[in-house]
């Protein structure tokens, strides 16, 4: 918007040259153009996380509205003390490696054979993008029915016994949970894979092949490095992603119980269900912090591993 | 090249993993919906075949008004951010201007922007100017992710496409905006129609939002009116309902998505991967 106002003078002035009259308006067209969708952008998250940074250092529980002060940091000392909280990062962060790590291994087969698929192509993209468009609640709700002691079809398999309650367990909810997120979600690192694996050029494999090597030193030695960088946007989509889990939870295991509370259903309980804004905004600080450092770590690598390819071509 | 019998079978079956792998959960949810209570316990596929579920769920209010909630909520937050991404998305494929990658990067910064972190701030600054449990209320914060989401398939889309007519409208004297208009609205429609189709998709799967900032039926949308529905009793899910009203929100996902596939995962990987 400044940019925009900031040109207005400038076109006014006599021009010189067509070109550069040209260029100057094209400039101005494109901040106009864009102006509305960055306001907006800006508007939509950056008030909001302002917002939230003030009322965490506020003491401000709705259940208490007339005790509202300012109290500096001593929410987030009390978050950062708390043993909810770290149990929270370490249930988020296993859901999370495991989830991500698991998704990478079927993504990588799905995409594998989407892209080495002799017939039956279309069927495969078409059957993977239905867990992608499905609504997360749903597919949560049937991960739990299936797990459902008194209904769930686990139950009906051969060899599994009826005494096996995952969802009474921490770590059967989890397993429950994390299975419902990579099926949801594993079609998407599926296809973004498979784009990067229609950047490895046929050819080089075929020298490989040619040269001796195995199919494994073939897909290690030469699709993995190429695909490098796609893999790395993968990893950091999907990290973010599971990092911030909360439909499937919510509804597999309410609240959180067993053990299950993921940073974001922390935030949830202490924000929504205790009304606890001023405790509750330093956690939503806190999981903003957690998801930027994330974002760094994976820029930072995928930086180094794309100039290295680019040092590679050049 | 010659397959072998064997290596057919093989193929076969590797997609026969994959598809029952993406199917069984659907097929597994569809199965419950058809049961009836007394069916519900059997623990197996497709035992029943009544549609009382269905009936329940239509003639129950708070469905109804939350799959009007859903539709109307994830159509006007689509419609906004489709209208202020196909702008900015023609600058940034199309316009040479400094700030571009500022721009690029800043979309993908709130993409990333876990909705956790503003929902507090939301729910005090909502229930204090009366947006909370409004429609209203609901398609602001959709923008947190629908704008950045529709700006990158969106660039990745215009980018492809002939600019040559644009500039053969510029010599035959169209203005820029003009040229934006005339030439390149036509050739982008079927972009900006697939890009429609995932920001609504991600609409329409809102849960947190949905779940934090509406209280009634006001603005209560599928998946959260999903998440509270409760039964005769006030204690027991009533599995086949909830089953059946999955199905309703999942058909249409599910019709949409088979039919526009390639445009599809081409919107999705291009987003991402050029970005």
């Amino acid at each position: 918007m400044e940019a925009a106002t900031a040109q207005a003078p400038a076109t006014t002035a006599p021009p010189k040259k067509r070109t550069s009259e040209r260029t100057r308006e094209e400039r101005k067209l494109a901040w106009m153009l864009c102006a509305p969708a960055v306001i907006a952008m800006i508007l939509v998250t950056g008030y909001p996380i302002a917002y939230a940074l003030y009322l965490s250092f506020q003491r401000y529980d709705l259940r208490f509205p007339d005790a509202k002060e300012f109290v500096g940091l001593s929410n987030y000392g009390d978050v950062l003390t708390s043993s909810t909280w770290w149990s929270a990062v370490s249930t988020t962060l296993i859901i999370t490696i495991v989830s991500v790590a698991l998704e990478l291994v079927l993504g990588m087969i799905i995409a594998l054979v989407m892209h080495r698929a002799i017939f039956g192509r279309g069927v495969v993209r078409a059957t993977v993008l239905i867990p992608y468009g499905i609504v997360t609640v749903v597919s949560a709700f049937a991960w739990k029915y299936a797990f459902d002691p008194t209904s769930g079809f686990i139950f009906g398999l051969p060899l599994i016994s009826d005494t096996w309650q995952p969802l009474n367990t921490k770590a059967g909810s989890l397993l429950v949970i994390i299975l419902a997120e990579v099926w949801k979600t594993t079609p998407f690192m599926g296809l973004l894979l498979l784009a990067g694996l229609s950047l490895v050029p046929d050819e080089l494999l075929e020298a490989a092949k040619v040269d001796g090597a195995s199919a494994w030193q073939r897909f290690w030695r030469i699709t993995v490095p190429l695909m490098k960088p796609a893999i790395l946007v993968a990893l950091l989509f999907r990290t973010l992603d599971a990092f911030r889990i909360f439909d499937n939870i919510f509804i597999i295991q309410p609240g959180g119980a067993l053990g299950t509370e993921s940073v974001s259903i922390l935030g949830y309980n202490v924000l929504i269900t205790r009304v606890n804004l001023g405790l509750g905004s330093a956690v939503s600080i806190l999981i903003f912090i957690c998801v930027i450092l994330i974002a760094a770590f994976f820029v930072k690598v995928l930086g180094t591993s794309t100039a290295q390819q680019r040092g590679e071509a050049a | 090249m010659q397959y072998t019998a064997r290596t057919k079978v093989m193929w076969a079956i590797g997609i026969l993993v994959v598809v029952l792998y993406a199917l069984i959960p659907v097929a597994w949810i569809t199965s419950l919906s058809l049961k009836t209570p007394e069916e519900v316990a059997d623990k197996k596929f497709f035992s029943g075949f009544s549609f009382d579920n269905y009936d329940v769920i239509f003639s129950d209010d708070t469905f109804q008004k939350a799959l009007i909630n859903s539709i109307g909520i994830a159509s006007i937050a689509t419609i906004i951010s489709i209208v202020l991404a196909a702008m900015a998305a023609y600058a940034l494929a199309r316009l040479d201007f400094a700030g571009k990658a500022l721009i690029l990067s800043g979309a993908l910064a709130v993409a990333m922007f876990p909705a956790i972190s503003i929902v507090g701030s939301l729910f005090d600054m909502w229930r204090a100017i009366g947006l909370y449990d409004t429609w209203l209320g609901l398609i602001i914060p959709y923008m947190t992710f629908t704008l950045p989401l529709a700006i990158y398939t969106l660039s990745a889309f215009f980018r492809e496409i002939p600019w040559e007519l644009e500039q053969a409208a510029a010599v035959d004297g169209a203005t820029p905006f003009q040229a934006f208009r005339k030439v390149i609205v036509p050739l982008a429609a079927p972009g900006v129609f697939t890009a429609a189709i995932l920001v609504f998709i991600f609409a329409w799967n809102d849960f947190i939002f949905a779940n934090t900032l509406t209280s009634t039926d006001n603005a209560r949308t599928v998946p959260a009116a999903l998440a509270f529905f409760t039964g005769a009793s006030q204690f027991t899910q009533p599995i086949g309902a909830v089953a059946a009203a999955a199905v309703v929100v999942t058909v249409p996902i599910i019709i949409m998505v088979l039919i526009f596939q390639r445009r599809i995962v081409a919107g999705l990987t291009a987003g991402a991967v050029k970005g």
